[in-house]
């Protein structure tokens, strides 16, 4: 899509000649500075009343784990929270961005938000960036006309499905849900299911991994299990923690502030302006 | 193959077949469902035939975002119509519509498009909407990367004057015979018939399609792995 937008210069909307002048120059061998991704596992499905969404809570820069229990479920309503997948700073400014122009448009109306109004702005957004905006989404909610689900690519496409599945870790997710979904589970099957998911993307896929956070959101209701299941506890403390040997001997337990040392200095030329 | 993590983060496009054709009283739209971002299936069961208005459709192809921006404007702009007219738009003011936004954005838009519908005044028609934003009014059109398996086919055997069951069952056959061989395309069978009665959907399961050259019954498919007790036996 890229290279076919060479040919007529734009009219309008946001200019991507940087975004190729930076294409041209990664290919010349300059790497650009690298920022803070989540390969990730994100979930959700639709259950009898309602919808769960799940994700895990690693966040990566490259290689190296920068962040091991971020939060990945994302605040859009209070009947519809999103999961982001891809650059942390795009996933959390386009659902910020989105909520925000959600709370006006329910103050306008008076009305709660519909999950279509969520879909329809965030994949306007990341439609007019081309791609850019670095942002593939899980949004679930429930609202007058019922429970919701939908997938939204970087690119602005968006996909209406009874359990979906993003991020480096959606192949393993996938599999699990592909052969153990069905329609009309309870909630506690469908938080099992979503916490299998989501737990075949820690094991499985490097990019994911630590915690699991699931969100259950019913009508008129909705419960975020921060750190629902913690399948990675740390290994490397003892059980009753860190401790000092019981004789270290304390040498001294008075402060004694430092003293503002300040001189004047009398005569000397007056200062000029 | 290896599957790569670019794959994944790759456009999601729509390797599609998509067929439009008339029939004596109306028009028959189908579509596979297969939705993909290089080599991963991203929707098996997704909807290619979206509403535009009460009796136009539109079958989708290309880059899914883009097709469904065009779609979504395309809808809001008859809605317009539609309200400032008093009645229903026809189904040459939606082609139309479609071509005016692929023709002024050709360059930032890959998406194929086939409108269809029912109006009073032309009855059931058929517009090929291309990549370039030029508009074809055809008695068929086939679209998307299963399309090439079909000309032959359907150079042969269409002709004036069909039923709506000889139409639908055509569009059926040259949707599963491009299943068969376009890899892109894959999933179910959808499709939508449009007369002046109204609009009928129907959906075909993969498994229930007619199987052709050399293809074998589905079996041991994950379907039957969950209807058997104990899959596992060691």
């Amino acid at each position: 899509m890229a290279n076919s937008a060479i040919d007529v210069p734009p009219r309008g909307g946001f200019s991507f000649d940087l975004c190729r002048r930076n294409e041209m120059l990664t290919k010349k061998g300059v790497n650009p500075p690298s920022f803070r991704k989540t390969g990730t596992t994100i979930v959700g499905l639709i259950f009898q009343d309602g919808v769960i969404l799940g994700a895990d809570t690693r966040a990566t820069e490259g290689p190296i784990v920068c962040d091991k229990n971020c939060e990945k479920i994302h605040y859009m309503a209070p009947n519809i929270y999103c999961c982001g997948a891809g650059t942390a700073a795009d996933t959390e400014a386009v659902t910020d961005m989105v909520s925000s122009q959600l709370q006006l448009h329910r103050y306008h109306t008076g009305r709660e938000s519909r999950v279509v109004t969520a879909l329809t702005l965030l994949k306007k957004h990341l439609f007019n960036y081309q791609g850019y905006v670095q942002a593939a989404l899980v949004l679930g909610g429930v609202d007058c006309t019922g429970p919701h689900l939908h997938t939204i690519y970087p690119h602005g496409s968006t996909d209406t499905l009874p359990f979906a599945t993003m991020g480096s870790g959606s192949l393993a997710a996938m599999a699990i849900f592909e052969s153990k979904y069905k329609e009309g589970l309870t909630r506690d099957e469908g938080i099992q299911l979503v916490v299998e998911a989501i737990c075949s993307g820690i094991f499985n896929d490097l990019g994911s991994g630590s915690n699991v956070d699931v969100c259950v959101i019913t009508k008129g209701h909705k419960e975020y299990l921060r750190n629902h299941l913690l399948p990675n506890p740390r290994t490397f403390v003892s059980s009753k923690g860190y401790s000092f040997a019981k004789k270290t001997e304390v040498l001294l337990t008075k402060i004694t502030p430092l003293k503002e040392k300040v001189e004047v200095i009398e005569g000397g030329d007056a200062m000029e302006e | 193959m290896d599957l790569k993590i670019e794959d994944v983060n790759a456009p999601h496009s729509m390797g599609t077949t998509i067929i439009g054709l008339t029939y004596n009283g109306g028009v028959v739209l189908a579509a596979d469902s297969r939705t993909s971002t290089g080599v991963y299936v991203a929707n098996r069961a997704s909807d290619k035939i979206t509403q535009l208005t009460d009796n136009v459709y539109v079958c989708r192809s290309g880059s899914a975002a883009d097709s469904q921006i065009v779609s979504d404007y395309v809808r809001y702009f008859l809605h317009q119509h539609t309200i400032e007219l008093g009645q229903p738009a026809t189904v040459k003011v939606a082609a139309n519509l479609v071509r005016l936004l692929s023709y002024n954005n050709k360059s930032m838009l890959q998406t194929g498009l086939i409108v269809g519908g029912w109006d009073k005044y032309e009855g059931g028609k058929i517009y090929g909407v291309p990549l370039g934003g030029t508009i074809i009014e055809q008695p068929f059109a086939i679209g998307g990367s299963g399309s090439s398996y079909l000309y032959g086919f359907f150079d042969q055997v269409w002709r004036e004057g069909m039923t709506q069951e000889e139409a639908e069952q055509l569009a059926v056959k040259a949707v599963s015979l491009a299943i068969a061989r376009d890899g892109a395309s894959g999933g179910v069978v959808r499709t939508v018939t449009i007369n002046s009665e109204g609009v009928t959907r129907k959906f075909y399961p993969g498994d229930k399609l007619p199987l052709w050259h050399e293809e074998l019954e589905p079996q041991n498919s994950l379907l039957d792995i969950l209807n058997v007790a104990s899959p596992m036996n060691i």
